[in-house]
């Protein structure tokens, strides 16, 4: 599944295939495409980005920020950090030891286990919070244990960390694997039988290979991890001030008809959204640099 | 396991391998389990009576068809962007293609407030489209809106890259073999491009399929006319319906592992087809 999101290498090649007439349209095609692509990217991406911002300012930029900086949006901004701050380090490590495991060594069932990573990106949000309810809510597995020793997690934080870790679990994983893959195990065998253990290979060896890639996988887990509703919502409870989230609590300003407040609020995550893309594109020039750079070295 | 051990460099394989398979059950699959242990509690009559009640049907209808015509707007309008990205210049291209993973970025209920902005009916989109008729925001047709919205990328990205690596001869031979541009593209390069299309088809429609928070701002939930699956299992839970909402989620889960087997074999499709590892 995340096929769509890894990381590519594509220079601008526009001007190859424009400079011959065999790839080449009439002029009248050619525009007839570009203007209905740009159309459709118009009307269905761009102008929903935009109305986020002008609806967000719509009364004035006193009702802009009294939105921001009520109690109740900081404590939903400090849950979003929080569940953030620990789900990215935990799929982190995983994400660099499933890697590792699958991209340099040849066992049975590989393709399975890949695919078996995958599932998260597959399974509704809806149902990523429906499983931890089961396993962890009042009438799940460990209900009646958990309420005995007075923890909570389900409609508490630990619940919403839970549902984040699983959503963005996959992410890391599936941008390092191919890349470990593409990359190949000789250079750390050198590294190895050159006398350096694991540790340091990993760090003076794969690590420079894989860091671009690394920090797409990080900004694609933060980018989710702030942004997950469906998952975060079963298992929320909806407290204010206490288990809301960012975009929990846009959806209950919303649902209150404070339009330009929940706007407003969304105004901040869709800044998010944007910084998230524009470090993409910057991860893709450097990583395209360094691999044109690799190639001129191997020729 | 074999009797010669096989002699590994690279240290850490166990350790690595381990961990993976803990954290990988613990996260997803005991919880996953959850779901079909919890649903084998019903008798199969309780079940199928609830996964076939006419609400939930409806939702089933509502859902699927929604998200298979969504998928198939974003195969076409999809592949156009994406040629246009990779084959023609023109100015603010690199902008366009970054914003084109906005989807992706942007959290789902801030495209669903916002795109209910635009198409209710004194919205953006609404003022206009309402006198001639056309009611999207509370309707099944928003549901489609927001699913062509989070689908798009999907199409963009597994398209892109196979057409920069489309080799030009290709078409340069097939024109000095006396073919027309549209008889080149026709038979040429859509054969070349059909596994990644069907690729980018499937995982928009599969993402379409669990889709929750996008859809419900702008579908106006109504019973019987815009209530999707996922939705239906979200009301159960809030009836506390435990077995109810368990019971739908399997049919959900069921497909979304089916389709998870078509996509991976669809991937290993365009591999083959066009030499590339994915």
């Amino acid at each position: 599944m995340a096929g769509a999101t890894t990381l590519h290498l594509g220079g601008d090649q526009a001007t190859r295939f424009e400079s011959r007439a065999a790839t080449r349209e009439t002029p009248l095609v050619k525009w007839l495409i570009l203007g209905t692509a740009l159309s459709f990217f118009t009307i269905f991406l761009l102008m929903p980005l935009i109305a986020v911002f002008i609806e967000a300012l719509r009364k004035g930029w006193e009702t802009y920020a009294t939105a921001l900086i009520d109690p109740d949006a900081l404590s939903a901004l400090r849950l979003t950090l929080l569940a953030a701050v620990i789900a990215l380090p935990l799929n982190l490590v995983f994400g660099v030891c499933a890697a590792w495991a699958i991209a340099k060594f040849e066992f049975r069932g590989k393709h399975f286990l890949i695919t078996l990573i995958d599932l998260p990106f597959s399974v509704s949000p809806v149902i990523a919070g429906l499983i931890y309810v089961l396993v962890f809510g009042a009438q799940g597995w460990f209900g009646p244990w958990l309420s005995e020793h007075d923890v909570k997690i389900i409609f508490a934080v630990p619940g919403i960390v839970l549902a984040t870790v699983f959503v963005t679990f996959p992410f890391i994983a599936r941008e390092l694997i191919p890349l470990m893959q593409a990359q190949g195990k000789e250079e750390e065998e050198a590294a190895i039988v050159l006398g350096a253990n694991g540790l340091q290979t990993f760090w003076h060896v794969t690590l420079p290979n894989i860091k671009w890639g690394l920090l797409y996988g990080v900004i694609l887990t933060n980018a989710r991890a702030m942004g997950e509703f469906g998952a975060v919502s079963v298992v929320s409870g909806h407290i204010r001030g206490e288990t809301n989230t960012l975009p929990l609590h846009v959806e209950i300003l919303y649902n209150e008809y404070q339009f330009a407040a929940a706007f407003a609020v969304a105004s901040l995550l869709a800044l998010l959204a944007l910084v998230t893309l524009g470090i993409k594109t910057w991860v893709e020039h450097r990583a395209a640099v360094a691999y044109r750079n690799s190639q001129d070295d191997a020729s | 396991m074999s009797a010669t051990k096989t002699f590994r460099v690279l240290p850490g394989f166990n350790l690595t391998l381990g961990y993976t398979l803990g954290y990988l059950s613990l996260i997803v699959l005991i919880p996953l389990a959850a779901v079909f242990l919890k649903t084998a509690e019903l008798s199969l009559d309780e079940f199928w009576n609830v996964v076939t009640a006419p609400r939930v049907l409806a939702s089933y209808k509502l859902s699927f068809g929604m998200s298979l015509l969504a998928a198939a707007i974003n195969a076409v309008f999809g592949l156009m962007l994406a040629w246009a990205l990779v084959r023609y210049s023109f100015p603010g291209k690199k902008l366009i293609d970054a914003l084109v993973d906005l989807p992706f970025a942007l959290p789902t209920a801030v495209a669903g407030i916002s795109l209910t902005a635009l198409y209710a009916k004194n919205g953006w989109f609404g003022q206009y489209l309402d006198p001639l008729g056309i009611q999207v925001a509370f309707k099944p047709l928003g549901v489609l809106v927001a699913l062509v919205f989070i689908g798009l990328p999907f199409v963009v990205r597994t398209v892109q890259p196979i057409l920069e690596d489309l080799d030009t001869e290709l078409e340069e031979a097939a024109t000095s073999l006396g073919a027309r541009r549209w008889q080149a593209f026709r038979h040429v390069i859509l054969p070349i491009l059909f596994p990644a299309l069907l690729t980018g088809f499937a995982l928009a429609f599969a993402r379409a399929v669990g889709e929750y928070g996008s859809v419900i701002f702008i579908a106006g939930n109504i019973p019987m006319v815009s209530e999707i699956t996922p939705l239906m299992i979200i009301t159960k839970l809030e009836q506390y319906d435990y077995a109810g909402a368990t019971a739908i989620a399997t049919v959900m889960l069921l497909l979304s592992f089916i389709l998870l087997l078509i996509i991976n074999g669809l991937q290993a499709w365009t591999a083959k087809r066009t030499g590339r590892d994915r």
